[in-house]
């Protein structure tokens, strides 16, 4: 598309949206959702503007061209504020696409002469076009996926269970990331245990924890004071090889505590500071 | 908030402590996908909850912008975390270890910046702060 053509386009926009928001369908299909016709046309004058202003002859055939990001930001924005007004991604793809029947109205009535340029220009916007409605919808999902992320991590944080694995010890499982919030639950339902089933040995078991950051080390070393405070002993398990490495890396010093790679290791480590002692039916005695 | 800047660069800004653990795990999805390692993974993952937390807690919030890179043959993830907060006023001071001005281990900078390949941090008081890390698949 030839910048002359752009710059007709921007100096009919007028036109072009007179045209966009007196479509028939534009007003039988989303007549109902905008308050008013006011609020289609301010709402439609705003997304206009974003595409005219930041279209140019070489960028619209290069949507991740970096002087199109105020486009892509403004439609991301409009698909979420959309979102949440309650528009399906259909209604709010269908009414940007109907964008393009506006424009290539216009375009054949600037370009009335050249049919080769016409159909070139014609092609270059339905495209152009087509991306921004491919950009809504790639927000929506996007949207969506961090609502269902952000309900996971909620479910896996409400599930703390106080396991008694044994007479004097207790283990808690920790399922996904252990945050300020989590991390006093985790502290609570432990020292409650702990008081409970007077265990004197509590297994904090964190092998579903995804990394241990400075934050994560910082809550596991809270929690073990506090049971500490209890006259109880605490035990980290399910130190996986990789967070071992990671957290020597990251420099934080663990080694005050007791950590064992596996719950079984914690458990015989435990069995150890009670004096029980597992071993086969029937032997006289074995090694643990 | 997601949103593809480029063909392959995603943009996060991290306003509340979910997007932290969305900004990992997405960063994870990035890193499997180009074939990294389960350790190199936990550790860019570790160093990237570290600084994305900082600019939580000290900017009140910032962006991440994340890119597959290629040196050679090898890939690798390049994340920038940039923010319009307070600045860092002696960054030497803020990398080394134990330094807080809160009341922090102080192992957040100087640790992500043992946990990755490349670490590059700019700041400017009042201004604010942008860190670029990369982590290579092999790195
Ligand atoms: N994005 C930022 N903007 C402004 N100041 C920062 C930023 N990131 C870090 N700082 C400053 O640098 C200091 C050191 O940061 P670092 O992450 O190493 O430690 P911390 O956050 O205090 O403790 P930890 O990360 O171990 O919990 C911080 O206390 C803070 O003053
Ligand atoms: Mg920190």
């Amino acid at each position: 598309m030839t910048r002359n053509i752009v710059t007709a386009l921007q100096e009919n926009q007028d036109r072009i949206l007179d045209q966009w928001v007196n479509q028939r369908e534009l007003s039988e299909d989303f007549g109902g959702n905008f308050n008013s016709f006011d609020d289609l046309k301010a709402q439609s004058s705003e997304l206009l503007t974003a595409v005219l202003e930041n279209m140019t002859a070489e960028n619209i055939t290069d949507l991740y061209a970096s002087d199109l990001e105020p486009l892509i930001e403004y439609v991301s924005g409009l698909t979420l504020s959309r979102a949440k007004q309650g528009f399906s991604p259909r209604e709010t793809a269908t009414y940007i696409f109907s964008l393009k029947d506006a424009l290539l109205k216009v375009l054949g009535e600037l370009i009335t002469e050249d049919p080769k340029e016409l159909y070139r220009s014609t092609l270059e916007i339905s495209k152009f076009i087509d991306n921004i409605g491919i950009v809504s919808f790639e927000t929506f999902i996007r949207g969506r996926e961090e609502v269902i992320l952000g309900q996971a991590d909620e479910m896996a944080e409400l599930s703390t269970p106080v396991i008694k694995v044994w007479e004097g010890i207790i283990a808690m499982p920790i399922i996904g990331t252990l945050d300020s919030a989590r991390t006093q639950v985790v502290m609570e339902n432990l020292l409650q245990g702990i008081v409970e089933t007077e265990s004197s040995i509590a297994i904090l078991d964190i092998s579903g924890v995804p990394a241990v950051d400075s934050l994560v080390a910082q809550h596991l070393i809270k929690t073990v004071n506090a049971i500490r405070l209890l006259g109880a002993d605490c035990v980290i398990s399910g130190i996986r090889p990789e967070i071992a490495q990671t957290v020597v890396h990251l420099g934080i010093d663990l080694s005050k505590m007791v950590t064992k790679a596996t719950l079984a290791s914690a458990l015989r480590y435990a069995y150890g500071i009670l004096q029980l002692e597992v071993r086969k039916a029937g032997k006289e005695k074995s090694n643990l | 908030m997601w949103t593809t800047t480029n063909q392959n660069k995603e943009q996060l800004s991290i306003l509340h402590d979910r997007d932290v653990i969305i900004c990992r795990n997405r960063i994870k999805e990035v890193a499997v996908k180009i074939g990294m390692g389960i350790v190199n993974q936990t550790k860019l993952i570790t160093a990237v909850s570290e600084l994305a937390r900082n600019m939580l807690i000290y900017a009140g919030g910032g962006n991440v912008i994340v890119e597959v890179v290629a040196r050679g043959r090898e890939q690798g993830v390049k994340i920038v975390f940039e923010d319009k907060g307070p600045g860092i006023q002696d960054i030497a001071k803020a990398m080394q270890d134990g330094f807080t001005t809160g009341k922090s281990m102080g192992m957040g900078l100087p640790g992500a910046k043992r946990l990755v390949s490349e670490f590059n941090i700019e700041s400017t008081v009042g201004k604010g702060t942008t860190i670029k890390i990369v982590k290579w698949k092999n790195g």
